[in-house]
């Protein structure tokens, strides 16, 4: 496990020049107090999503979460509807954002039970389960909100949550930060964070071994789910309206940034720190992107590059580069973490 | 020895009359999307006789040609244990590029051979897939959500977002030329336009590869098992490029036939409706995790989420429930399959 501390090494260095770069750029405007906190505000929403994506990666045998963001927005979407039917949120704005927070992160955890339960007591691959559980989430929040936007309304708390700041910190920037020091400490901490990554590196030993394995299923896709339904509450709470199709590149992203964090595709190892870092760096290039007139379009294509040359920095390990025995190595030793690298 | 295994067949044989009805669901999951098929369209036909009419069953027939040939595409490579999520990008991409080629710079190109430049410019898009799959060794779903965005930022960016609304004439003319044509009771002319064929010959083709060529013995084996494949002399980059290519070529083909049969390119197309192709195919029997698929059962598939997309609106249910009724559907056909091969 020697790459645990250059990943976060690199990271830590892609972030820096990056920083540095923006400055250089801009003449110093993109380190003004005022971008880094309209910066720092973007994060939340999708590095929760990234966090949960690593969870189920994690877990291993394929596991994959492709059911976020349509989750977070069935989330927002349903506890729009449902509330807003016996509560205004001009009226009563105090019990309309605690309800409102409850039930989006409510929903989330139940959706997030249902994959678990799907993949691990029917036995279905979770790519499957979750490509399915993410147009049933997304057909639901269509079904409900009859395909329109829906306004959840600007009540005290909520919109204080997606707008302002604390100690000069976005609010929700600052629960994504308490939430990824407390995913970081069960994993690091609970034999739960053990289990995970042991099942993840060999699901049959797990099995041997005697751990719980429908449980750790269930809990990490569960847990996958409510940071869907937090990411779908911190969306209502910075944008007003909700809608089923919102962040539909997402996906993508929290794959770029789950591989950028250097967790394996095929299971058993990944960093929150690092997640947490490369959804910055990730928000960075957007901003320095944005600085530099670049359209979406263009976005979205350095997005694809940058995750094959992150996949490709992986597969190679930059360091193996300089090696002569380097296609020795590839030839005759496939890592043992990959049985079936083609699926 | 020789007794007991004798007695095991008997038993089997036994076994396999009594439960035939499951032995054969078991072996040919697609009868039960036929049976699916058939009671949906019973159903819809009693609620709703309009279904009946030549004109919806020919709406049908249309509509299914660009995502029969998608899914015949996906097939292959879920038959081969991976997953492509950039079929799409390359139907976008290689349909506008070329329809702006053809519109800007060579006007005069016969249809055949803007078929043919659509096929092979797919097959080297899927190439490129099949390549990164190969060497990068990581699943092919995360290679293929790179490549997506990386075949469509680059068709947005540097070739343009300017919706098409007149084609070249040959392509025009392509899309309205008719197969059959034939007047409906109340006096409209209903045509089963030419280029449905190109699904049933794609359709037999595939067939052809799977059943009974060794690259479908190969491609079978490699969805089994991959190391084992590749013990037993499978060469895999061979065969990653091979299914990623023809996929690619599908993909190409039906990009262009979209275009023709819309009689307009849109840059924005197609992207977005992988996960309903991926739908079809599972429906139709497919294992996501590889090794098993037929072409019959894929057809069958994609003519199940076609009428499900458009029957709904027969039967009274508003359009907006289509999403969640398929995404169901997917749960409920995987819960299905697994249960059916845990129960053998």
């Amino acid at each position: 496990m020697h790459k645990t501390g250059e990943q976060l090494v690199m990271l830590v260095v892609i972030n820096c020049v990056l920083l540095a770069v923006g400055a250089a750029i801009s003449g110093g405007t993109f380190l003004s107090v005022f971008n880094l906190q309209s910066m720092a505000s973007q994060v939340p929403e999708i590095g929760l999503l990234a966090i949960g994506v690593m969870l189920a990666m994690c877990a291993g045998n394929g596991g994959i979460d492709l059911s976020g963001i349509a989750l977070a927005n069935l989330s927002g979407v349903l506890s729009a509807v449902i509330l807003s039917s016996f509560l205004s949120s001009s009226d009563s704005e105090m019990a309309f954002s605690l309800a409102f927070m409850a039930m989006t992160v409510g929903v989330g955890l139940a959706g997030g039970i249902i994959n678990g339960l799907l993949i691990s007591k029917l036995n279905i691959t979770p790519i499957l389960c979750t490509l399915g559980t993410q147009m049933t989430f997304m057909g639901l929040a269509v079904v409900v909100s009859g395909g329109r936007a829906t306004t959840v309304g600007s009540p005290d708390l909520l919109s204080r949550i997606g707008n302002d700041m604390f100690l000069g910190m976005p609010i929700s920037f600052l629960i994504f930060a308490i939430v990824a020091a407390l995913i970081a400490a069960v994993l690091k901490f609970t034999p739960y964070g053990l289990w995970l990554m042991l099942m993840g590196t060999n699901p049959k030993a797990a099995v041997y071994a005697g751990f719980p394995r429908t449980g750790i299923i269930v809990g990490t896709y569960a847990l996958s789910g409510t940071l869907s339904g937090l990411a779908g509450m911190i969306i209502a709470a910075r944008n007003v309206n909700v809608k089923f199709d919102y962040g539909s590149s997402y996906l993508l992203i929290a794959i770029l940034i789950v591989v950028m964090a250097g967790v394996k595709p095929e299971g058993g190892y990944g960093r929150v720190v690092c997640v947490v870092l490369s959804a910055i760096a990730l928000q960075l290039m957007s901003s320095l992107l944005n600085f530099g007139g670049l359209s979406n379009f263009v976005r979205d294509f350095a997005w694809g590059l940058l995750l094959l040359t992150f996949l490709a920095v992986g597969r190679y390990d930059v360091v193996g580069f300089l090696m002569p025995f380097k296609g020795q190595l590839k030839s005759s030793a496939p890592s043992p973490q990959a049985p079936k690298p083609n699926n | 020895m020789t007794t007991s295994r004798l007695e095991e067949l008997q038993q089997g044989a036994a076994e396999r009359q009594s439960f035939s009805i499951g032995e054969l669901v078991r072996r040919r999951p697609e009868t039960i999307t036929a049976a699916l098929l058939v009671a949906i369209c019973i159903i819809v036909a009693v609620a709703n006789p309009a279904f009946l009419q030549p004109s919806t069953l020919v709406d049908i027939g249309r509509a299914s040609v660009v995502m029969g040939l998608f899914a015949l595409g996906v097939l292959v490579i879920l038959a081969a244990g991976g997953i492509d999520v950039s079929f799409t990008a390359i139907a976008a991409f290689t349909m506008y590029s070329l329809t702006v080629l053809v519109q800007n710079h060579l006007p005069g190109l016969p249809i055949t051979v803007i078929l043919v430049i659509a096929t092979v410019g797919g097959a080297l898009l899927g190439v490129i897939n099949g390549l990164l799959v190969h060497h990068l060794r990581v699943p092919s779903l995360i290679v293929t959500i790179g490549t997506q965005y990386l075949f469509r930022g680059f068709l947005l960016s540097f070739i343009g977002t300017v919706w098409i609304m007149s084609l070249p004439p040959q392509m025009g003319a392509f899309g309205r030329l008719p197969l059959l044509q034939f007047e409906s009771a109340n006096g409209a002319t209903i045509t089963l336009p030419f280029y449905f064929l190109v699904l049933p010959i794609a359709a037999f083709v595939t067939w052809l590869i799977l059943n009974r060529t060794l690259m479908g013995r190969a491609i079978f084996a490699m969805g089994g098992n991959a190391n084992i494949a590749s013990r037993l002399g499978y060469n895999l980059k061979k065969l990653h490029i091979f299914i990623f290519g023809y996929a690619g070529a599908l993909a190409g083909l039906a990009g262009i036939i979209h275009v023709c049969a819309n009689r307009q390119a849109n840059p924005f197309d197609l992207v977005g409706t992988e996960i309903n192709v991926i739908a079809a195919v599972v429906l139709g029997g497919a294992k996501i995790t590889g090794g098993t698929g037929t072409v019959l059962g894929t057809i069958l598939g994609v003519l199940l989420i076609v009428v499900i997309n458009s029957v709904l609106v027969l039967v009274g249910i508003p359009s907006t429930w289509q999403r969640l009724v398929v995404g169901v559907f997917i749960l409920l056909a995987a819960a299905f399959f697994v249960t059916r091969q845990r129960n053998k």
